[in-house]
């Protein structure tokens, strides 16, 4: 059992959650996850812990809304506490100094980038980080992410905040402008693969952080697979960290969506019983 | 351990054990027929989750007890792997003491009620009774009798805890919750140690919650039996990853003297063909583990589980026969054992393979997939089959299967589960890089203690053999207990 002891909303379906989970605030690194499970009836989820405070013994996580269990977790409050939470889980990101480190982050998946730009940073390399969003109000974190990089650029598909244009446009922009030794692109599955293959254009070592369907999350089960380099890796144990260039993202979110009926399905009947 | 002979003989000369063989005489319990384990109506069954063995009445077993000559030399305890009394447990049952029958059992055996139900006894006790060896002639039906006796006390409501030692207060660590964490935990606990067991999962009990289904073991069985591990003092973490969570170093730091490594074999193998990342195919591990511990039958539940019309599960051992006859239960109109070799090498045991066979699955003998196709969606359509004959015999002893080129035919599926086995576990081994692995990546120990070569790490069950049995995995944690229990004495002996 683990209370949730911080909320806050970043926008109508993102939200920061700060759970007490003294153990895993301890020995989490950037690149971790956890698994939660709401309640007795409830499934496993993986998410990326955003950041942790060890004396207060708490982790933070950043939520999207996209289904029932995140959709609960949302109308959550303070105070009530999740079932379980087990991680920290995955392997932690390989962080080292080696130059110049662009960062590309789509939607939510900017909270797990922090961690790790912050980690690049402190090690003395030169963070560059693009912050992509649909339109100003998703966009999340700039101020954290401008406190550890040396630049951000901000970018809206709308162009309501920052450039408008994808996240590779701003990948592209900085590519074009200054040698890069090292990019990490965390966000939707689509997003990475575009990114990658910008990257790929430039040959400039890419690493993705993958979120795929788990259930435990230790290795057990391989619900997570993907095919890195031909060949099948689970994301739990091997990942979730993979070299973008060898992902195969068209199977991945192939595998993404095999629960799109069902999962429609219980959203429905969730939403019948809020109403 | 060379006193035993001694002791059982002490224990067989008692004036109740003798007055009980005299009471009939051999050549009568011989011509007694062996029971037969009531089950539940296959066309039934394989619509529902309930149990398939309903259980022996009290006549039965008592009839069964009968047939047993209590012999003055029981090769039968040579076959247990954890060496129940067993002849001493049976005449309990035939001088209508059950309590005391159950008593007998967990002497030596944590979890009776589950191996009554999961253990393979052909090959075990069975294999080696008079009956089977000398006479012929079916074994007396040691694990019915078992889980006779196990469930009478349970049912009984009255569960005998097993005496504890005076606690002293020496913290040792389990990891894993499955048979072999459990089974030493219960005798660490005997011993008197301050056991903590640790499960990453949000349950205790291991495979026996996640992998093997309700119809054949109850979850309310293993958690009768984990109820009263508690009562002995152990205690249990969940949600709690050792090499993640905390390392072995962390909880040396916190006083644990030694540890016990019972992870398991978690990690599905797959063939690595073309098409096996579809959608809905899956491991068995996650398939078993979505409807047995996610509860995905169930629609009070959020885990989600794909169905499929025709459904096929690739292996021949207990786990793809829990798969297939699950797929069944599900409501696949056609669910197909697909095992590459003949029925004869099934590693499953006897009474799965009858129990599938009656529930209608299909068995698809020399054949393997080598491809699957996928519809639009990416969900898996069609398998191709290859013909497979036999060969000489292999390094495990089975005869080899051998493909026949140009035999591939097409068969339309919708739902896949490899169940060809697992690897162990790599996490914990993983944050341990002093540990000493086979090539397998299973942990090394010595055969006697289980001690790794790290002098407190302690290992046993799947992790150590790569994939085994229940009772094989509790035979190690016992002796496991009792590697620590000397590890630690010669340890406080020397301070």
């Amino acid at each position: 059992m683990n209370k949730i002891v911080e909320k806050e909303f970043f926008s109508e379906n993102v939200c920061k959650i700060v759970i007490d989970a003294p153990e895993i605030a301890k020995s989490r690194k950037p690149g971790n996850f956890v698994i939660i499970r709401l309640d007795e009836k409830g499934e496993r989820i993986p998410l990326t812990i955003a950041s942790s405070d060890v004396e207060k013994g708490t982790i933070t996580l950043v939520v999207q809304r996209v289904g029932v269990t995140t959709a609960k977790l949302l109308a959550m409050e303070s105070g009530d506490t999740i079932h379980d939470v087990a991680g920290p889980l995955g392997k932690a990101t390989h962080i080292e100094r080696v130059g110049t480190v662009l960062c590309a982050g789509g939607g939510v998946g900017v909270a797990p980038l922090l961690p790790i730009v912050e980690g690049f940073k402190k090690a003395g390399n030169k963070v560059v980080t693009v912050l992509a969003a649909r339109t100003k109000e998703l966009v999340i974190l700039e101020e954290q992410m401008r406190e550890f990089s040396d630049e951000v650029i901000v970018m809206t598909d709308d162009g309501s905040y920052g450039k408008k244009g994808l996240v590779t446009a701003g990948m592209e922009e900085v590519i074009q402008r200054e040698k890069v030794n090292l990019s990490v692109v965390i966000g939707p599955a689509i997003m990475m693969k575009f990114a990658a293959l910008t990257t790929k254009k430039y040959n400039i070592p890419t690493i993705a952080s993958l979120n795929t369907i788990m259930v435990d999350g230790t290795g057990m089960c391989g619900a997570c697979r993907v095919s890195v380099g031909g060949k099948t890796r689970f994301v739990c144990v091997d990942g979730p960290e993979f070299d973008a260039h060898q992902v195969n993202f068209d199977e991945m979110l192939q595998r993404l969506g095999a629960y799109k009926k069902e999962e429609a399905e219980a959203y429905e009947r969730y939403l019948k019983t809020v109403q | 351990m060379e006193n035993i002979a001694e002791y059982l003989k002490e224990e067989r000369s008692q004036p109740w054990r003798d007055e009980l063989r005299k009471s009939m005489k051999a050549k009568e319990r011989t011509s007694i027929e062996r029971v037969h384990m009531p089950e539940q109506d296959p066309e039934k069954r394989s619509h529902n989750y309930l149990e398939v063995n309903l259980g022996l009445t009290e006549e039965q077993a008592i009839t069964e007890s009968h047939r047993c000559l209590d012999c003055p030399d029981p090769t039968c305890i040579s076959g247990c792997p954890v060496g129940i009394n067993i002849p001493k447990f049976i005449k309990k049952i035939e001088a209508r003491d059950y309590m005391g029958a159950a008593v007998v059992l967990k002497e030596t055996n944590a979890l009776p009620a589950v191996c009554g139900r999961v253990c393979p006894q052909e090959v075990q006790c069975e294999a080696s009774c008079f009956y089977t060896v000398k006479l012929k002639k079916p074994a007396i039906a040691i694990g019915n009798l078992e889980r006779f006796a196990a469930d009478y006390e349970r049912n009984s409501g009255n569960i005998s805890v097993p005496e504890v030692a005076k606690h002293n207060g020496i913290k040792v660590a389990v990891i894993g919750s499955g048979p072999a964490g459990l089974a030493a935990s219960g005798d660490l606990a005997k011993f008197g140690y301050d056991v903590t067991v640790f499960e990453a999962l949000h349950e205790i009990g291991g495979v026996l919650k996640y992998g093997i289904p309700e119809y054949r073991l109850p979850n309310e069985v293993v958690d009768v039996e984990i109820e009263n591990l508690r009562k002995m003092g152990v205690k249990f973490h969940t949600n709690f990853i050792i090499g993640k969570t905390a390392t072995i170093d962390d909880l040396r730091k916190e006083g644990y003297e030694a540890f016990f490594i019972g992870s398991g074999a978690g990690l599905p193998r797959f063939m690595n063909i073309p098409g096996e990342n579809h959608i809905a195919v899956y491991s068995s591990n996650e398939y078993l583990t979505r409807i047995n511990l996610m509860h995905a039958a169930d629609p009070e539940y959020d885990t989600p589980i794909l169905k499929g019309k025709v459904a096929a599960v690739i292996g021949g051992g207990n786990t793809a026969m829990d798969s297939v006859r699950t797929a069944k239960r599900m409501g696949a109109e056609r669910a197909i054992l697909v095992y590459r070799r003949s029925e004869k090498e099934m590693p499953a045991r006897l009474e799965e393979v009858k129990h599938a066979k009656e529930e209608g699955i299909e068995f698809l003998t020399l054949h393997n997939p080598v491809e699957y196709e996928a519809d639009e969606q990416g969900r898996v359509n069609k398998m191709r089959l290859q013909k497979m004959e036999l060969g000489e015999p292999d390094a495990s002893g089975r005869r080899r299967p051998i493909p026949i080129k140009g035999s591939e035919f097409d068969i339309d599926v919708d739902l896949v589960v490899v169940a060809i086995g697992v690897s162990p576990n790599p996490l914990i081994p993983h944050s341990l890089p002093d540990l000493k692995m086979s090539k397998w990546g299973t942990i090394i120990v010595d055969k006697e203690t289980m001690q790794s070569s790290i002098p407190d790490l302690f290992a046993g069950g799947d992790i150590v053999r790569g994939g085994a049995t229940v009772i094989l995995a509790m035979g190690d944690g016992r002796k496991a207990a009792a590697g620590i229990h000397k590890y630690i004495q010669e340890k406080v002996a020397s301070k």
